[in-house]
C-alpha cells in the first residue's frame, strides 16, 4: 500500500481514539456526578436514618453539625416550597411578557425583531447572575420596600420571583419565537383566507400550533429558574420559615445549600442533609429534561 | 348571465416586477373558470388579487380594479375580512390545520361568530356532505386531521372553506399535489357545487381545465392572452400563442 494512504489512515485512527475518549469522558463525567450525588444524598435516609417523608413533607430543620452525630431534624419543606412558589411565580409573571415578545418578534413586527429585539433578547442570557441579584438587592427590594412596606421589609417572595422572571424571559422568549416562526406559512394561509384578523390566525392556529415548543421553552426556563442560587439568594431575605404571603422572605433549597455547604462538618447530618437537597434539585433538573425530550418526540410522531 | 366578479385594468407589481399587464375578465356566477398557463405566467398571482391574499406579500401593489357583485374590493368598502368569507379559497397543497376533523371545519364559523353548538355541529355536518367527505370522516371526527390521506385533506380543506358560506371558491391547483383517483373525485365535487357557488380554478393540467371549467383563460408572461368559452378556446383558439401552448408547442 502507498506510505501517504498508509499514514492517512494511522492519523485518521488516532483522532478517532481522542474523539471517542473525549466523548466517553463527558459521558462518564456526567454518570459519576449523578452517582456521586445519588450516593451523597441519600446518606441521609440510610446512615442518618430519617425518613423520606420528613425531609419532603416536614418543617423542622435542625439538624446535627457534628461528623457522625444523627437525630436532628431534617424537615427540608420550608426550602422546598420556597424553591417551588418563586418559580412558578417567576413563570406567571414572566410568561405574558415572554409570549407577547415572541409573537412580537415573529409575526407583528418580524425586521425589527430580528435586527434589534432578539440581539438584545439574548445579550440578557449572558448577564452574569450576581448583576441580577445587585439590580434586585439595590433597586428592586427598596422599591417594594417602599410601595408595600412589609413588616420585613422588601426582601420577599415577590422580589426574587421578580428577580427570577426576568433571568428566564429571554429563554422562554427566544424559544417561543423559534417555535412560532417554524409553523407552516399555509397554515397562517388557511386562516386568513378564511376571513380570519390577524389576532385570530395568531391565538386560535399560530399559537396552539407552537404549543409544544413553547412549552418546551417554560422547561427550559423552569429548570433555570429552580437551579438559580446567587441572584435568589440576595433578594429572598433567607429567613427559615414559610412565607406568610408574597411579600414575606423565606429560603429556598439554592440558597440554603449555598449559605451553608461550606461552613458544615464533613459528614454531619447537617452536611448530609444538604446534600439530600442537591440531589433533589438534580432530580427536578433530570424529571425537567426527560420532559422536554418526550414532547419534541411526541411533536414527531405526529 | 351576471357578472360575479369584474376585473378591469389589473396591474400588480412586487416591488420592480410587474407581474399581471392590464388584465380585464369578466366571471360569471355559477360558473366554473379555469386559469391555464405556464409557471410564473401569473394565474396563481391573479387568483390571489380576488380573495385579497396577496395582502400578505412585502412590496405588492396593485392599480385597477376588482369589482364583486359591483363593489370594488380593493376601495375601502369591502372590509378584507368579509371579502376572504365571501370568497373562500383551497390550495395547493391541503392545509388542513393541526386540530380535529370538527375544529378544522367549524374554525371559520367559530372566528364569524358562530358560538352555539348545535348549529356548529349542523354547519360541520352539511360542510363535510358538501365535500363529499362526511361519510370518510363522520366516525373520525374528533381525530386529528393531520392522520387523512392527501385526498381527503383536501376535501376537508374545501369543507373548512364551504363552512362560511362563502359565494366564490377560489381554487389553486387543488389537485397538483394529488393521486389521479382523488383528482377525479375533487374535479366531480366541483362540478356539483357550481350549481350554488362560483369557482375559479387554477390548474397547470389542461385536460382538467377542459374537464370541468365554462370559461377558460390562458396567460402568458404576465398578459391574458385569450379568454373565452373552454370549448371554443381548445378547439379554436384566436391566438397563435393559445393555439401553440394548447397543443404543446410551446417555447
Amino acid at each position: 500500500m502507498d506510505k501517504v494512504v498508509q499514514k492517512a489512515i494511522a492519523s485518521d485512527k488516532r483522532w478517532r481514539a481522542v474523539y471517542i475518549a473525549c466523548g466517553l469522558l463527558i459521558v462518564a463525567l456526567t454518570l459519576l456526578m449523578g452517582a456521586f450525588l445519588l450516593y451523597q444524598g441519600s446518606q441521609t435516609f440510610i446512615k442518618a436514618h430519617h425518613s423520606i417523608w420528613e425531609f419532603l413533607f416536614t418543617s423542622d430543620w435542625a439538624p446535627l453539625d457534628k461528623t457522625g452525630l444523627f437525630g436532628g431534624k431534617v424537615g427540608a419543606a420550608v426550602y422546598i416550597v420556597g424553591s417551588l412558589e418563586t418559580c412558578l411565580l417567576a413563570l406567571i409573571i414572566c410568561l405574558p411578557f415572554a409570549i407577547g415578545s415572541a409573537v412580537y418578534m415573529t409575526e407583528i413586527s418580524p425586521k425589527i425583531g430580528e435586527k434589534y429585539f432578539r440581539p438584545a433578547t439574548e445579550i440578557y442570557v449572558s448577564i452574569p447572575s450576581v448583576v441580577y441579584g445587585w439590580f434586585g438587592m439595590t433597586k428592586l427590594v427598596p422599591l417594594i420596600k417602599n410601595i408595600f412596606h412589609p413588616a420585613m421589609g422588601g426582601y420577599s417572595v415577590l422580589a426574587a420571583s421578580i428577580v427570577l422572571a426576568i433571568m428566564i424571559f429571554p429563554t422562554i422568549t427566544t424559544v417561543s419565537a423559534d417555535a412560532i416562526k417554524s409553523v407552516p406559512m399555509s397554515y397562517r394561509e388557511g386562516a386568513y383566507g378564511l376571513g380570519a384578523t390577524r389576532w385570530q390566525v395568531i391565538g386560535k392556529v399560530v399559537l396552539p400550533a407552537a404549543s409544544g415548543g413553547i412549552l418546551t421553552g417554560i422547561i427550559l426556563g423552569l429548570a433555570r429558574a429552580i437551579g438559580e442560587a446567587l441572584a435568589v439568594s440576595m433578594v429572598i431575605g433567607k429567613t427559615r420559615s414559610f412565607a406568610s404571603n408574597l411579600l414575606s422572605p423565606t429560603s429556598n433549597l439554592t440558597s440554603a445549600i449555598a449559605a451553608d455547604m461550606g461552613n458544615t462538618a464533613q459528614g454531619g447530618e447537617y452536611n448530609l442533609a444538604l446534600w439530600t437537597m442537591a440531589l433533589l434539585l438534580f432530580i427536578i433538573s433530570i424529571v425537567l429534561i426527560v420532559l422536554i425530550h418526550k414532547l419534541a418526540n411526541g411533536k414527531k410522531d405526529k | 348571465m351576471e357578472d360575479k366578479i369584474t376585473i378591469e385594468n389589473l396591474n400588480l407589481y412586487y416591488s420592480d416586477f410587474h407581474a399581471l399587464h392590464d388584465v380585464n375578465m369578466h366571471i360569471q356566477k355559477n360558473e366554473i373558470t379555469a386559469f391555464i398557463g405556464p409557471s410564473g405566467c401569473g394565474k396563481s398571482t391573479l387568483l390571489r388579487c380576488l380573495n385579497r391574499m396577496n395582502d400578505l406579500v412585502e412590496g405588492c401593489r396593485i392599480e385597477g380594479s376588482v369589482k364583486l357583485d359591483g363593489t370594488d374590493i380593493y376601495g375601502g368598502d369591502l372590509d378584507v375580512t368579509v371579502l376572504r368569507q365571501r370568497v373562500g379559497m383551497v390550495f395547493q397543497r391541503p392545509n388542513p390545520f393541526p386540530m380535529s376533523v370538527y375544529d378544522n371545519v367549524a374554525y371559520g364559523p367559530k372566528i364569524h361568530g358562530v358560538t352555539d353548538k348545535q348549529e356548529l355541529d349542523e354547519i360541520v355536518e352539511t360542510s363535510l356532505k358538501q365535500a363529499a367527505i362526511w361519510d370518510d370522516l363522520k366516525d373520525r371526527l374528533n381525530k386529528s386531521a393531520l392522520g387523512l390521506s392527501g385526498g381527503q385533506q383536501q376535501r376537508l380543506c374545501i369543507a373548512r372553506a364551504l363552512a362560511v358560506k362563502p359565494e366564490v371558491l377560489l381554487m389553486d391547483e387543488p389537485t397538483s399535489a394529488l393521486d389521479p383517483i382523488s383528482t377525479s373525485k375533487i374535479e366531480e365535487l366541483a362540478l356539483q357545487l357550481k350549481k350554488d357557488y362560483t369557482i375559479v380554478i387554477v390548474t397547470h393540467n389542461m385536460q382538467q381545465a377542459v374537464r370541468i371549467s365554462d370559461k377558460t383563460g390562458f396567460f402568458l408572461l404576465g398578459d391574458l392572452v385569450e379568454f373565452g368559452e373552454t370549448d371554443q378556446l381548445f378547439s379554436m383558439p384566436k391566438d397563435e400563442r393559445t393555439e401553440r401552448y394548447i397543443t404543446g408547442r410551446f417555447g
